[in-house]
């Protein structure tokens, strides 16, 4: 499975003269992190001083009177965590940019591509296209909820053994999706497969051994 | 994304009062439309009112025999339901046909009657002119590159199509929109729930700013098993249908018509129930003649443009199509 590398950043690999700006920062992840971190507060910053002050409705969540930040218990693969956030977040931000769950990927963020797939309450969709907020309480089960320890979810297991991805993007998508499919008993022959695994983009073209490693899953594991 | 207050409401009556007065705010239901074009700056609520805790999301049969479903149904649990299955197969097949089954699970059926056209013109800010996004600034698509657009009752103001595949099922079932408003609920027929563009293509609906769907409701229609949802599309899967067709036929002795209820996707800005068609069918005997002359009848006053001109000649094909798969059934 495509899990996130957190190797130290090659240095001086083409311009041994240029000042190693990235050598002193841990991993790569965490640069672009930082960096996208870093564009994001400018993105935002503006909107969030200029935006109007809460208004209160019945029932709302949205604390009145206090800053934009709302609070939120979302509960991932087994574990709530608490955050404040903007109520423009998507979960799949939060999951990645608040809670270090980078499994699930931003490919294309309009829900698309199903890189982002993740499990709410059994029923897998497209964490780009919903907000955190809208998720309180509810059970989420991402690519890295899948596995029981060292032992990998059979779903995972046959896309190895099948060589189920080349670059690894989509992946964490594909086996979520994937995963969700056998539940919804809609795996029982290939075409029925590649019609329900469409909301899932390979730009590998690792279709066939997709395939392949979901009837696996379907025959020999658990779903 | 500009930014907006949330708020979660438990009851369609504090859904209503969220939203009375403040024609900035918009019901939150699924999201898999509404967020996506807050994303590309095309919608700018200042604040969603999360409906997805209103307790409408069952399906159920009526005393009458009609069947209710409920606007917070799933796409997903509507095309899986048993009643919709096996007495509105072409609702089914509809659903199915429509987004990816990531998307179903979270699309609900109000939203669905609720989603905005895919013209491009509409969906990116980057182009200048759209009378849907911006009333007045023109049409970008009538000059433009307009192969997905309309062919039927389109306006010089606006010839972008509906896109939805289940709303296309509900007009060919004279489906009942319920809603709930400051005054209280009433109903709206399918047919009338849609606009044309006319001169204000900027609206699509005739549902009141402060009005909620809370179910739509399918007549009893016994012939209605013998019906089917044919799609064609660019892809073989997750994309918007260039030209659909809704179908469903009463077949009486000798293999005549009685009945017959026919409505189009993709060619319209609402979902084109297309009555010369039926007028057309009714009385005759099934057969590929008969499905040819209601096409000819019900594309008569098509108008094209530089790209789309074979959407006419796929739309025809299509009705015969989806008439002959119909009568096929026995």
């Amino acid at each position: 499975m495509a899990s996130e590398s957190e190797e130290p950043a090659a240095s001086g690999s083409s311009e041994p003269n240029e000042p190693a700006i990235v050598s002193h920062l841990a991993t790569r992840r965490k640069f672009i992190k930082q960096v996208a971190g870093t564009s994001a507060a400018l993105a935002i910053g503006p909107h969030l001083v200029g935006s109007a002050s809460l208004d209160p409705v019945t029932s709302t969540t949205t604390p009145a009177g206090t800053s934009d930040l709302v609070k939120v218990n979302l509960k991932i693969n087994g574990e709530s965590h608490e955050l404040d956030v903007d109520p423009r977040m998507t979960l799949l931000d939060a999951l990645r940019e608040r809670l270090q769950l980078t499994g699930s990927k931003k490919g294309c963020d309009h829900g698309q591509c199903g890189a982002c797939t993740v499990l709410v309450n059994g029923r897998r969709i497209n964490s780009c296209l919903t907000f955190a907020l809208m998720h309180e309480g509810d059970e989420i089960i991402t690519v890295e909820g899948l596995a029981s320890g060292d032992e990998l979810h059979p779903m995972q297991a046959a896309f190895i053994e099948h060589d189920g991805f080349q670059c690894g993007f989509c992946t964490p998508g594909q086996i979520c999706s994937a995963v969700a499919l056998l539940h919804e008993g809609h795996a029982n022959t290939d075409d029925e497969i590649r019609e329900w695994m469409s909301g899932n983009l390979c730009r590998c073209g690792a279709y066939p051994n997709i395939l392949a490693a979901i009837k696996q899953a379907k025959t020999k594991g658990r779903a | 994304m500009n930014p907006f207050t949330y708020s979660r409401v438990a009851d369609a009556n504090q859904a209503v009062t969220a939203v009375s007065g403040k024609p900035k705010s918009k019901f939150l239901g699924g999201g898999t439309n509404l967020i996506d074009l807050m994303k590309m700056g095309v919608e700018m609520p200042n604040g969603l009112i999360d409906i997805n805790r209103l307790p409408f999301a069952q399906i159920e049969e009526l005393p009458d025999k009609s069947v209710r479903i409920g606007a917070m149904a799933r796409n997903s649990d509507v095309a899986e339901h048993e009643l919709i299955k096996t007495r509105y197969p072409a609702l089914s097949q509809a659903l199915l046909s429509g987004a990816s089954p990531q998307l179903r699970n979270m699309a609900t059926v109000g939203g669905n009657l609720m989603q905005r056209t895919r013209c491009y013109y509409f969906y990116d800010p980057a182009f200048p002119a759209c009378n849907k996004r911006k009333p007045g600034s023109g049409c970008g698509a009538i000059d433009g590159y307009n192969r997905i657009h309309a062919i039927l009752g389109q306006s010089e103001q606006c010839i972008a199509t509906h896109p939805s595949d289940m709303c296309v099922a509900l007009a060919a079932f004279d489906a009942i929109v319920r809603v709930r408003g400051p005054n209280g609920e009433q109903q709206i027929a399918f047919g009338d729930f849609h606009r044309l563009p006319g001169n204000t293509p900027e609206r699509d609906t005739n549902l009141g700013p402060d009005e909620l769907i809370i179910a739509v409701d399918l007549p009893a229609i016994p012939f209605a098993v013998r019906s089917h949802y044919l799609k064609v599309r660019d892809r073989a899967s997750y994309a918007f249908a260039l030209v659909s067709v809704a179908a469903a036929l009463d077949l009486g002795s000798n293999n005549r018509i009685t009945a017959a209820r026919v409505a189009l996707g993709g060619v319209a800005h609402k979902p084109w129930r297309a009555n010369a068609a039926e007028k057309k069918l009714t009385g005759q005997e099934a057969n590929e003649n008969t499905f040819r002359a209601a096409a000819e009848a019900e594309l008569a006053p098509a108008k094209s443009y530089k790209y789309n001109s074979f959407k006419i000649e796929l739309a025809k094909r299509a009705i015969v199509r989806a008439l002959s798969n119909v009568a096929a059934m026995g």
